[in-house]
């Protein structure tokens, strides 16, 4: 089947996807935006988590024919060009990020907290990143980095 | 493999009884992962994401009427002050991307014993609501599972929703598990007070092939407390009292041993929760009380 929806605010179509294939499939292996990362395909791991009209959602979780029509923003969509977000930079500055595999899904889901909540308390991020493992850092950098974000968005840093 | 989508509630029952074979799909957390793996291969897909119709909530008559499609997010937000027991339930599963996509209606209809929904819909006695073109039954919860993974719905039928009458007392979920977050139940327990009815009610998860209400539990403390005038002049709950309604609580168990823990373990940690639990309602009735008063 064909599926037309837009990524990153671009319009996107997908040709013979496989009716059983999900949205992370369709866009790392046909629309070549590999940003979202696979590693379990069973919604453990959180690597793959994209928004979903504006929703944060494990794309390894959402059939392919699910989205039609719709809005999916990938870690791809972050930057503006060469300018890192503020929680991409934050990721960096605080040195939250090792092998980078678990960084993608990190990213987007901290920024869809930051979106719906300006100031979040420790006990708030960790709830929120709940669902993105992360096998290097032991989380405390990435708190740092949703910290850092945080303050900076806000402006107090 | 076909992928069909209907764009109205009455349409979605047309495919469904034209095509009883295909596979119902809601927020995909539970068949995405079968299908990702191979354990399912369906001959089609019917996504009820375009069938708006069933994915909001609404309340009449004393009756909250959930559509089988509100994810647990919505849920969480949106009826949290009207269902607390459930809404404590809801965000005990899975992760954040979990709860915004996977729905009441997809724990229903993969009717695991381990679904966290189920044990708060027990003991609120609420109702499902199952539709088809021949027409639309309400099940009471108790009647709906049947077995392991087993419901009484029918191959042409959808879940619509589910109804329940809002809190009218204090209402408690405990659930065991390795961790906090993401983690399949060892063993949960819901209760629910009604005080206008008098009568406590409760349910149980990941403990007997099916959800269940612990009875012998509920009438054993229903007259304990009728019984010492509690409901007129509400006294700390004796220990005698919570020990023993733990007690039939386990009893009610049929657990199996698995990866997850054995049934000696849930029977004790059930124990434990059914305990501990009515402790809080019960002391959260009787500080509502006083602050009435
Ligand atoms: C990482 C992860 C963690 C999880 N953690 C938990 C947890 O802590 N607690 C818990 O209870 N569950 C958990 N689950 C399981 C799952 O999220 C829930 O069972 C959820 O409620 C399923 O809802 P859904 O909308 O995603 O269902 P779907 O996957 O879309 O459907 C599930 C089943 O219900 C059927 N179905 C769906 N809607 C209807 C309908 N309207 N009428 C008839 N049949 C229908 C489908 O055909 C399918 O058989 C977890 C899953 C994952 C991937
Ligand atoms: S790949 Fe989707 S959650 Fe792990
Ligand atoms: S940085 Fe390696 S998994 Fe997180």
């Amino acid at each position: 089947m064909r599926v037309n929806f837009t990524v990153n605010g671009r319009a996107q179509q997908a040709d013979n996807v496989w009716e059983g294939e999900s949205l992370l499939y369709v866009l790392r292996e046909r629309l070549g935006l590999p940003g979202s990362k696979n590693a379990c395909e069973q919604g453990e791991c959180g690597s793959c988590t994209v928004t979903l009209d504006g929703v944060a959602v494990c794309a390894c979780l959402v059939a392919a024919g699910q989205v039609e029509g719709r809005e999916v923003g990938t870690v791809e969509g972050l930057a503006d060009g060469d300018r890192l977000s503020d929680v991409q930079q934050a990721f960096l500055d605080a040195g939250a990020v090792q092998c980078g595999f678990c960084t993608p899904g990190l990213l987007v889901q901290a920024t869809d907290l930051l979106d719906k909540q300006a100031e979040p308390s420790d006990v708030e991020i960790r709830e929120a990143l709940a669902g993105n493992l992360c096998r290097c850092t032991g989380y405390e950098k990435i708190m740092d980095a949703v910290r850092l974000a945080a303050r900076r968005k806000s402006g107090h840093a | 493999m076909d992928f069909l989508r209907p764009t109205s509630w009455r349409e979605a029952l047309e495919i469904r009884a034209a095509r009883p074979e295909a596979t119902v799909l809601a927020g995909g957390t539970d068949v995405l992962v079968e299908v990702n793996f191979g354990h399912r291969r369906p001959e089609a897909l019917l996504d009820l994401t375009n069938v708006t119709e069933h994915q909001g909530w609404s309340e009449a008559d004393g009756t909250v009427r959930i559509g089988a499609g509100l994810p647990y997010a919505r849920l969480i937000d949106e009826l949290g002050d009207r269902l607390p027991g459930l809404a404590m339930a809801a965000r005990t599963v899975g992760s954040p991307q979990i709860r915004n996509r996977g729905t009441l209606g997809g724990n229903l209809g993969s009717a695991s014993p381990a679904g966290d929904g189920h044990p708060a819909l027990l003991a609120s006695d609420a109702l499902v609501e199952v539709a088809s073109v021949r027409g639309t039954r309400l099940l009471p919860i108790t009647e709906f599972f049947t077995g392991v993974k087993r419901s009484a719905l029918a191959a042409d039928e959808l879940i619509a929703a589910v109804h329940l009458a809002p809190a009218s007392g204090p209402q408690q979920f405990a659930k065991v598990g390795t961790r906090n977050a993401m983690v399949i139940a060892v063993c949960t327990f819901a209760i629910a007070l009604h005080p206008e009815q008098r009568r406590v009610g409760t349910g149980v998860g990941s403990a007997a092939p099916t959800p269940f209400r612990a009875t012998a539990a509920e009438d054993f403390l229903t007259a304990e407390l009728i019984g010492t005038g509690q409901w007129e002049r509400p006294r700390a709950l004796p220990e005698l009292a919570a020990n023993r309604f733990g007690e039939l609580v386990a009893a009610a168990a049929r657990p199996i041993d698995d990866v997850r823990g054995t049934a000696d373990y849930r029977r004790h940690a059930l124990g434990v929760l059914a305990r501990r639990t009515v402790h809080r309602v019960w002391d959260d009735h009787r500080t509502r009380r006083r602050q009435c008063a």
